[in-house]
């Protein structure tokens, strides 16, 4: 019944009744509709309790067995029956990191362009171009990145990071142009189009008039181009977050070239794996009761770090939104 | 506008009526006349191009029976053949003996083709062949030999100019019938590769990054120098990719082909049990390719539904002896004659309610 409590404290000082409750205007079609909607509503969350109860189910034998070691062993063997998950969620938190490193400012410069500085005629093509990038299957990024990204990123680009950056143990390793930096430019990639097409959302929706007012205080083009991204910093973030959750579930592309070796290396070029990947490339032929059990429990510990990430991506957003003063909720 | 609109309907009608009139000798299907029987298969990927094509092929034959076969894996086809949600399984290993205990009944393994698991490599200016030995093969898995200018590898290859360059693995990243074929011959060459990897579908790699699929390990072998991996015979055929011969038990050299898988198959033949599971890597004969398998479709001995048994004994015995002619030009190897016999036997074994199918 805590709902019931709820929508009346959403209600608060329109009385207590439950007439009321569901019919704040005394309309029977009002309160039929409320009543759909909070079952809609309870509906997602019914789905997402029973997906983590069955996740938890079957992967009890796995549970059992390892215990919190699940979680800090860095060993997955299927031959010898011994699990453990922390170098799939290295390989997870990291790619996607790298993913939105390199994402966020090319979707941001994307959107201002798109918002601010180009003429209509382009802003309309580009914005579709960009949005098509979305609708690309990521099984198509996969075989590119083997086929184009991977030997460019070889020859061109990593030779010269080792050599400049050498110094650090991010840029050491043997190059073969697949491994973590790899997967991590696929996703950035990938995440792109969704970042920067909500963020254009949200710099459209900035009104108008905080354009001409910082302009008519004298502001340059680009102190207006402030103005306009402080005040969709929480619409800008909510963008981010919904990017890294596209980042940390996917699967076929980042597969392909990530090099799938379960390890935690410093290096960027060292083959790097993540959780989603395990599971779709064990799962199909894996036959032992512990295997299956432990793939599930992987299952559910992805579940819980995009849970964990999405909360802190959250609080952050949260802190930085009151410190900048913008308006409006977190999307 | 109206008589094509009438004839539509005539047509949705007689459709209909055909549908119910199916359905209806479904449900009568010990009926002597032409039964329509459907077969539900599911297993291993690696036969599927093959299995497609029988299944299209014998479908032109007997057009009353229709068989399915999902290629989900040969966990996934166990597993389904043990829940008994399958008529018939595929998987490229034997069923482990556990497996067999935990099925509700006996469980037979018919053989149905071969494939091999070939090197590939990537080595510039190498142009030649290049020769491994068993053992060098599992260093090289192992990270023990990182040069490609290895005195071991050398020691093969007499007259290649080897490069200095490291050595980078490349190994098949999900689980995989050819990872299975590929562990089990190094774990039968190396007690260390035995003791430290084993055997399986998906083990863990000492070195080395894995590619997703044939076309994964293809990907990354041909665009990266210096690089070395295993992909499934007929694949690497269909690609032109460049192959290593592996030197087998008896000391020679063999370039896998068609006919040293069958080589292979009919060398062991002899220790073959009754039972056909068997592995045939590192087989004994002189002209035997050693990184061989058999891949066999699952039934159980005892079948519940006449009618589906009797379409599935048929169809077994169909496939071992006018589907063999598909295997090779999809690139599979055909049975031995003696196997074949010994497939014959094991489909004859099949009953229902006690009654011999064939």
């Amino acid at each position: 019944m805590s709902w019931a409590t709820d929508t009346r404290a959403g209600l608060a000082g329109q009385g207590s009744t439950w007439r009321r409750v569901l019919s704040p205007t005394g309309n029977t079609g009002d309160a039929v509709f409320r009543v759909l909607m909070l079952l809609v509503a309870l509906l997602m969350i019914g789905i997402v309790l029973a997906m983590v109860a069955a996740l938890t189910a079957d992967s009890m034998t796995s549970i059992r067995q390892f215990g919190f070691h699940f979680l800090t062993g860095q060993n997955w063997d299927p031959i010898k029956g011994e699990f453990g998950a922390l170098a799939f969620v290295y390989g997870t938190i990291a790619s996607s990191l790298i993913a939105l490193l390199i994402s966020v400012p090319f979707s941001l410069g994307i959107a201002i362009f798109l918002v601010e500085q180009a003429p209509h005629y382009i802003a309309r093509p580009v914005g579709f171009l960009v949005e098509l990038l979305a609708a690309i299957p990521s099984v198509v990024y996969g075989l590119w990145g083997i086929f184009v990204l991977a030997p460019v990123l070889r020859q061109y680009v990593e030779p010269p990071l080792a050599a400049v950056f050498g110094w650090l143990p991010l840029f050491r390793g043997t190059i073969t142009g697949i491994g973590l930096l790899t997967g991590g430019i696929i996703l950035a990639i990938m995440v792109t189009p969704i970042v920067s097409a909500v963020v254009r959302d949200v710099l459209a929706a900035v009104p108008g008039s905080q354009r001409e007012a910082a302009l008519a205080l004298g502001a340059t083009k680009w102190e207006m181009i402030r103005v306009v991204l402080v005040n969709g910093a929480p619409g800008i973030a909510g963008a981010v977050i919904l990017g890294l959750g596209r980042a940390l579930g996917e699967t076929m592309a980042v597969t392909m070239v990530i090099g799938n070796r379960p390890q935690i290396s410093l290096s960027l070029f060292e083959p790097s794996y993540t959780i989603a990947s395990a599971i779709a490339n064990e799962f199909t032929e894996a036959t032992g009761d512990l295997h299956l059990s432990a793939l599930v429990e992987l299952g559910l510990i992805l579940f819980l770090v995009t849970f964990v990430v999405n909360g802190i991506a959250r609080v952050l957003v949260w802190n930085v939104t009151r410190k900048t003063g913008g308006v409006g909720r977190a999307a | 506008m109206s008589v094509s609109k009438s004839v539509r309907l005539v047509a949705l009608f007689s459709a209909l009526a055909l549908l119910v009139v199916s359905i209806a000798c479904n449900g009568n299907s010990s009926n002597p006349g032409t039964p329509s029987v459907s077969l539900q298969g599911a297993g291993a990927t690696f036969p599927n191009p093959l299995y497609q094509k029988w299944l299209s092929e014998y479908g032109k034959v007997h057009p009353n029976v229709k068989i399915d076969y999902q290629s989900i894996g040969s966990g996934g086809g166990i597993k389904q053949l043990k829940e008994q949600t399958v008529d018939f399984g595929a998987s490229d290993a034997p069923m482990k003996d556990e497996d067999l205990k935990a099925a509700p009944g006996e469980v037979l393994h018919i053989p149905t083709v071969l494939g091999a698991v070939i090197i590939t490599y990537n080595l510039e200016g190498v142009k030649a062949p290049l020769k491994f030995s068993p053992e060098v093969i599992a260093d090289i898995f192992l990270g023990k030999i990182k040069k490609w200018n290895d005195p071991k590898i050398a020691a093969d290859n007499a007259g290649v100019t080897l490069p200095s360059t490291d050595i980078t693995v490349v190994t098949r990243a999900e689980s995989s019938g050819t990872s299975a074929v590929f562990t089990d011959f190094l774990s039968k060459v190396s007690p260390e590769w035995k003791e430290k990897v084993g055997a399986g579908t998906s083990p863990k790699w000492p070195v080395g990054v894995s590619g997703k699929g044939n076309e994964g390990v293809t990907g990354q072998v041909k665009n990266t120098p210096n690089t070395i991996g295993y992909v499934e015979l007929a694949y690497a055929v269909q690609n032109k990719l460049p192959v290593a011969q592996v030197k087998n038990s008896a000391g020679n050299f063999i370039d896998p082909s068609i006919d040293a898988v069958t080589a292979a198959a009919s060398a062991s033949a002899g220790s073959t049990p009754d039972d056909l599971r068997v592995s045939i890597t590192n087989a004994t004969g002189p002209q035997a390719y050693p990184i061989s398998s058999y891949t066999y479709i699952l039934v159980y001995k005892n079948q519940k539904d006449a009618a589906k048994g009797k379409a599935l004994v048929d169809f077994l015995w169909w496939g071992i002896h006018d589907g063999e002619r598909f295997a090779k030009e999809l690139q599979y190897a055909p049975l031995p004659a003696d196997i074949v016999k010994r497939a014959e036997a094991k489909i004859n074994s099949v009953t229902a309610g006690g009654t011999a199918l064939r």
